[in-house]
This record gives C-alpha cells, sequence and structure tokens, in this order.
C-alpha cells in the first residue's frame, strides 16, 4: 500500500507556519480559507441533526417515559379536544416491528441470496443486469412502492388490504440495502480462503456456506440491521397501503394494524389546536426516532467490533 | 461506510492485486448441491430483476388507460381533477424537479465539503465518528424531517423568505406569492431536501476522494503546492465523476421523497396563476399520490396517480441509469 497522505502533518502538508517556503502570500491565504470553509461545512451540516434530535427529545421524551405510553394501545380514544389522555403507542410499536420483521424475513434471504449470485456466481451480461436492477431498485422512490402493490393487490387481483401489503412494498426497499452492505463484506473475505476450501475439494456451494458467509457474517447482520432501521422508518408506502387502527393486532394478515408513522399521521392534523394530539405526535416521533437510531448504531458496532480484515 | 444509503461504488474497485477474480467454477462440482444453491443465487438475481419489471409493467398497463380517458393534455395541464377527468401533470412535475434541483443544489458543495473533510482535513480521531455523524442524518426517518420542518423551521424561516423576496423579488425565482404564508414554500421543501439527501452524497463522494492516488498527492505537495492547490489538482479531477453520479443519486432521492414534502409544501388553490417563484406552494407527485390515497376508488381515478406515480418512477429511472453510467465510464478510464 501506499503512503497516506493523511499521516503527512498539516505543517508540512500546506500550512507554513512562518517559514518562507516560497508560496506567495494569496496562495497561502486560499489555502486558509478553503480550510476555513472546509471545517464550517462539517460544523454545519451538524445543526440540523441536532436541532432535530433537539426537538423530538424535548417535546417527546416526557411523554414516553410514562409506562402508559408502552402498556396500552389507542382505545377509547376520544374526539381531539375532548380527549384529556394521551394513552400508550404499544399497538403502533407491535406494528412497526411487525411489519418491518415479515419485511426482514423475505428480504433478507432474496438479498443475501442476489449478493452471493453477484460475488460468487455472476458474470457477463445476466449479472450486470442484476447489478444494475439493484441500483434502480435502489432508486425506486418508496411512494412508488407502495403504489406499485396497490396495484397488483387492489386493482388488479381485488384483494382486501391487510398489513403484509405494506411489508410487502417496504421488501422492495430493503432488498438493494441489505444486497449491496452484503456485497461489499462478500468482496472482503480473502480469496486464500476460498482457494485453501476448494483445494481440499470442497464443492463450491460448500465454500460459499461455510466459509464464506461465517467469515462475512457479522456485516451481512449489519447491513440486515441497517435495512430493519430503515424499513422501520419508512412512511410513504404505508400512508397508501396501511389502514390505521387505535386497537391492538397482533396479526399480519388480518384486521387493520397501526405503525408509528401512520400514528403520527392521523394525529398531525389536530396537533395545532391540540395539545394531546401534539403529545402523541411527538411521542410516536421520539419513539420511532430512538428505535431506528437504537438499531442503525447496533449494526454500526457490531460492524465495527467484528469487521473482517482486508 | 455507504451500506446505510444503500447504493456503492466499491464494486467498481479493481482487484487490490490485480488478479481477475476467484470464481471457483471447477469446485461447481454439478451435484445436487451446488445446482440447488446455485439456482436459488440466480432465481435471487431474477426475482431483483423481476421486481423492477413488474413495477414498470403494472404501473404501465394501468396508467394507459387513465390517460386514455383524460379529457386534457396529461403533460401540458396544470388541472388536477381526477373526479372529472381533468388531469394534468405539469404543476407537479415543476414543484418535483425544481425542489430537487434547487435542494442539489444547495447540497452538493456542502456534502463536497464534508468529504474532503472527511477524507483530508478532519484529525484521525475524528474521521470515523464524523462520518457516522453525518450518516446518522440518513437514518433519521423522513416524517420526523417533516415534523420538524412545518413546525419548528417554517415559522422560523418565514422572516428570511419574506427578505429573500424583497431584496431578489425582481428575479422570477423569488417572487413574491402573497397568497402562500408561514413559510411552507418550495424554497423550505428545498432546504429541508438538501438535509435529507446530503449523506448519500457526501458518502458516495467520500469514497470517491478516498481513492484518490495517493502518489498524485504526494507529488503535488512534493512540487511545492499548497493543501488547497493539491486538492484542486490531484483529488478534484480524479472525483469529478463521483460527484456527478452521486448528485444524480441524491436528485433521484428527492425527486422521490414524500412526507417530509407533504407536511410542509402549502397546497395550491385550484385555478391558482402560474408563477416561477420558489416561494410558492405546491405538490410534488410523491406528495400528492399520498395525499390522495383516499380518492383511490378505482378506475380511472385510481389511474390517474398510478399515471403520476409512473412518471416519477421514470424520472428517478433515468436519473439514477445516468449515475450509473458515469461511474460505469470512469471505471473504463481508471482500467
Amino acid at each position: 500500500m501506499s503512503l497516506d497522505v493523511k499521516d503527512i502533518p498539516a505543517s508540512e502538508a500546506g500550512d507554513l507556519g512562518g517559514i518562507d517556503h516560497g508560496k506567495s502570500g494569496i496562495r497561502v491565504l486560499k489555502n486558509n480559507i478553503a480550510t476555513v470553509l472546509i471545517w464550517a461545512a462539517f460544523l454545519i451540516a451538524l445543526i440540523p441533526l441536532v436541532w432535530i434530535l433537539w426537538t423530538v427529545l424535548s417535546k417527546g421524551l416526557s411523554t414516553i417515559l410514562t409506562v402508559t405510553w408502552w402498556q396500552k394501545d389507542q382505545s377509547g380514544v376520544g374526539a381531539p379536544g375532548f380527549d384529556t389522555n394521551v394513552r400508550g403507542a404499544r399497538h403502533a410499536i407491535i406494528g412497526t416491528l411487525e411489519i418491518a420483521a415479515a419485511t426482514s424475513v423475505i428480504a433478507i434471504p432474496i438479498a443475501v441470496m442476489t449478493a452471493i449470485y453477484l460475488v460468487e456466481y455472476g458474470r457477463g451480461k445476466l449479472a450486470r443486469g442484476v447489478s444494475f436492477m439493484v441500483d434502480i431498485l435502489s432508486g425506486v422512490p418508496s411512494i412508488v412502492a407502495g403504489l406499485f402493490i396497490y396495484a397488483v393487490w387492489v386493482t388488479f387481483f381485488g384483494w382486501k388490504l391487510n398489513a403484509f401489503c405494506s411489508s410487502l412494498a417496504l421488501v422492495l426497499l430493503m432488498v438493494p440495502v441489505v444486497c449491496r452492505s452484503t456485497e461489499e463484506m462478500l468482496k472482503l473475505v480473502p480469496n486464500e480462503l476460498r482457494e485453501a476450501s476448494y483445494a481440499l475439494g470442497v464443492p463450491k456451494w460448500k465454500t460459499i456456506v461455510k466459509v464464506v458467509l461465517p467469515t462475512s457474517f457479522s456485516g451481512i447482520v449489519t447491513g440486515s440491521l441497517l435495512g430493519f432501521a430503515r424499513v422501520a422508518g419508512e412512511t410513504a408506502p404505508l400512508l397508501i397501503l396501511a389502514q390505521y387502527t387505535q386497537f391492538l393486532n397482533y396479526n399480519l394478515f388480518s384486521g387493520n394494524m397501526a405503525a408509528l408513522p401512520t400514528l403520527i399521521n392521523v394525529n398531525v392534523p389536530n396537533m395545532a389546536g391540540d395539545q394531546v394530539s401534539a403529545d402523541r405526535v411527538w411521542g410516536a416521533a421520539c419513539t420511532l426516532i430512538l428505535l431506528v437510531l437504537v438499531i442503525n448504531l447496533l449494526g454500526r458496532l457490531i460492524g465495527r467490533l467484528t469487521r473482517v480484515k482486508s | 461506510m455507504s451500506s446505510s444509503t444503500g447504493a456503492s461504488l466499491s464494486d467498481e474497485l479493481p482487484d487490490p492485486d490485480g488478479r481477475p477474480p476467484l470464481r471457483g467454477d471447477d469446485a461447481n462440482t454439478g451435484r445436487a448441491g451446488d445446482k440447488v444453491f446455485g439456482g436459488l443465487a440466480i432465481g435471487s438475481g431474477i426475482v431483483v430483476i423481476a421486481m423492477v419489471v413488474l413495477i414498470a409493467i403494472f404501473l404501465l398497463f394501468q396508467a394507459i388507460p387513465a390517460i386514455g380517458d383524460d379529457k386534457v393534455n396529461f403533460l401540458t395541464s396544470r388541472e388536477w381533477n381526477v373526479s372529472g377527468r381533468r388531469f394534468g401533470i405539469l404543476q407537479m412535475l415543476w414543484t418535483t424537479v425544481v425542489t430537487s434541483v434547487v435542494a442539489l443544489i444547495i447540497a452538493v458543495p456542502f456534502a463536497v465539503a464534508i468529504a474532503l473533510f472527511l477524507t483530508h482535513y478532519a484529525p484521525r480521531w475524528l474521521a470515523g465518528p464524523a462520518a457516522t455523524v453525518i450518516d446518522l442524518l440518513a437514518a433519521v426517518p423522513s416524517i420526523v424531517y417533516g415534523l420538524w420542518g412545518v413546525i419548528i423551521v417554517a415559522p422560523k424561516s418565514e422572516g428570511l423568505q419574506n427578505w429573500l423576496s424583497d431584496v431578489l423579488g425582481w428575479f422570477p425565482l423569488f417572487a413574491k406569492v402573497p397568497s402562500v404564508g408561514g413559510g411552507t414554500t418550495m424554497f423550505l421543501v428545498s432546504i429541508v431536501l438538501a438535509i435529507m439527501v446530503l449523506p448519500i452524497v457526501t458518502a458516495l463522494t467520500r469514497e470517491v476522494f478516498s481513492q484518490a492516488p495517493a502518489a498524485h498527492q504526494e507529488a503535488a505537495l512534493a512540487l511545492g503546492a499548497t493543501k488547497w492547490e493539491m486538492i484542486r489538482t490531484a483529488v478534484l479531477p480524479f472525483g469529478k465523476p463521483g460527484i456527478i453520479s452521486a448528485s444524480m443519486l441524491g436528485l433521484g432521492r428527492a425527486l422521490g421523497e414524500t412526507v417530509a414534502v407533504l407536511y410542509i409544501l402549502s397546497a395550491l388553490p385550484d385555478s391558482s396563476k402560474w408563477t416561477w417563484s420558489l416561494f410558492n406552494g405546491g405538490d410534488t407527485f410523491a406528495a400528492k399520490i399520498a395525499n390522495s390515497a383516499s380518492e383511490f376508488t378505482g378506475g380511472t381515478s385510481t389511474g390517474a396517480y398510478i399515471a403520476a406515480g409512473l412518471v416519477l418512477f421514470i424520472l428517478t429511472f433515468v436519473v439514477n441509469a445516468v449515475a450509473r453510467v458515469v461511474i460505469e465510464r470512469r471505471k473504463a478510464f481508471s482500467e
């Protein structure tokens, strides 16, 4: 490997510390301006993140620190303005987790097998096509994914919507995320391991299952958790496909099911005039953002602790 | 790590040792296990292709009859009256494209600067955590961006927006629109979209910058270049195709963003006057579709929204495909 430029101390790499190395004032000035602007850009980018976290925590934390928030659903909710009880979000939390879990059960095998195909088998036109379509799929807007499932499920087959439809739409969004990160991990597995396995006469599929996958397992877990976090926070398809209910429902395949985004969406129209609705909105937003960030950071932590040394 | 964004440039990296990839074809014994496993792998790849193809087919076939039923020109009408079978996408197309492009114009300089910060300026202990923090911006759910934008930022930004339209109002993009108040304008949507696409553009740009050849950078420094001159001569030219394709991917994300736009942007009253101004309200494709789910009553009314979704799908497809082509060409050059 070549020398890492970052190892050169700043004093040698630009800032001359007052010694005249033949760099005119205007060039040094430009250099300093660039340095300041680049630091400033990073610091400015921190503002929205901190501001959003502060907003959501300061407005929602008191709601989610109550026991009823986690134990009760919204049954018995009254008209806005006449209801003084925030109640709980258990139905929405369980709905969000169930929908995201069902999505993962379908999406992760497809994504991992696609990544295996691209890294271990793929070549020629079909592999390029698959790789291209993974890129396209990762750019498909979530609302289009929702619309597509609606077009298939309701318009074409004439079936009734249920919570599983949301999962199906989210599969389209999760597959490319997990596939790309799995692909990256599979590429990091040293070829020596594969060669050693082949040399022992192990067939290709067993090499992949027993050598390649275990070596990259933590990376696949990381990618899956990041994908889970993404679909758990996704709202757009749910606006088309999910039928909100105030009651707790464990069954993905029948009846309506709430989710945190739809709980927010139902209460948003009333939040301007009604503090209880506003509390529900910020409480749900706070729960959602904590859920997503915790899973996301957990995934990164697993990835960092058990990284394959390349 | 760009896996949070679902897209990656790493498959464009040549093998570190310059060897062809190991395929192990001779170990592919053709016995049952290999046949089944290989079949599953190819099958999954085909499922992925089928997903995209099916999206296109279903949207297309349900959009065509609705467009045929349309009493006005689907592409050039600004009206959106589904029950009266008069619907055109011009207003939505304008709102969608302009908010996304303005978002990109704001986000790309920041993303390039932050990518440079992460690869060349940040002290080593800071670079990793700083990259994670930027990636976390992508993890914040878009509904939270929407809430934050409309409840917190919109009232605070109203003064700034009024001031801008007072000072720059002679320019059509910044003209005053008296009917839209409260700061819930395309201008604010662009800023929020810029924040939302910042992490993906940064992650991809960073990856390209970190691959800039160290030898070129050292050579520039050895010739007496300042750090900034080194970046301008050795890093930015190398990263240019990466920046372009990262921007296109960011544009694709911005075009399809739904809930944040839905919450922030004021709806326009029917038959409102056309204006070029950024301080106008409106609807993007995605927001209009999400907001009208209750109008999906079958036949032409559903078809009209599916047609709008099809246009959005085509837009993002083209933008993503262009991004991909730009990167492929870079790969061809660097090999």
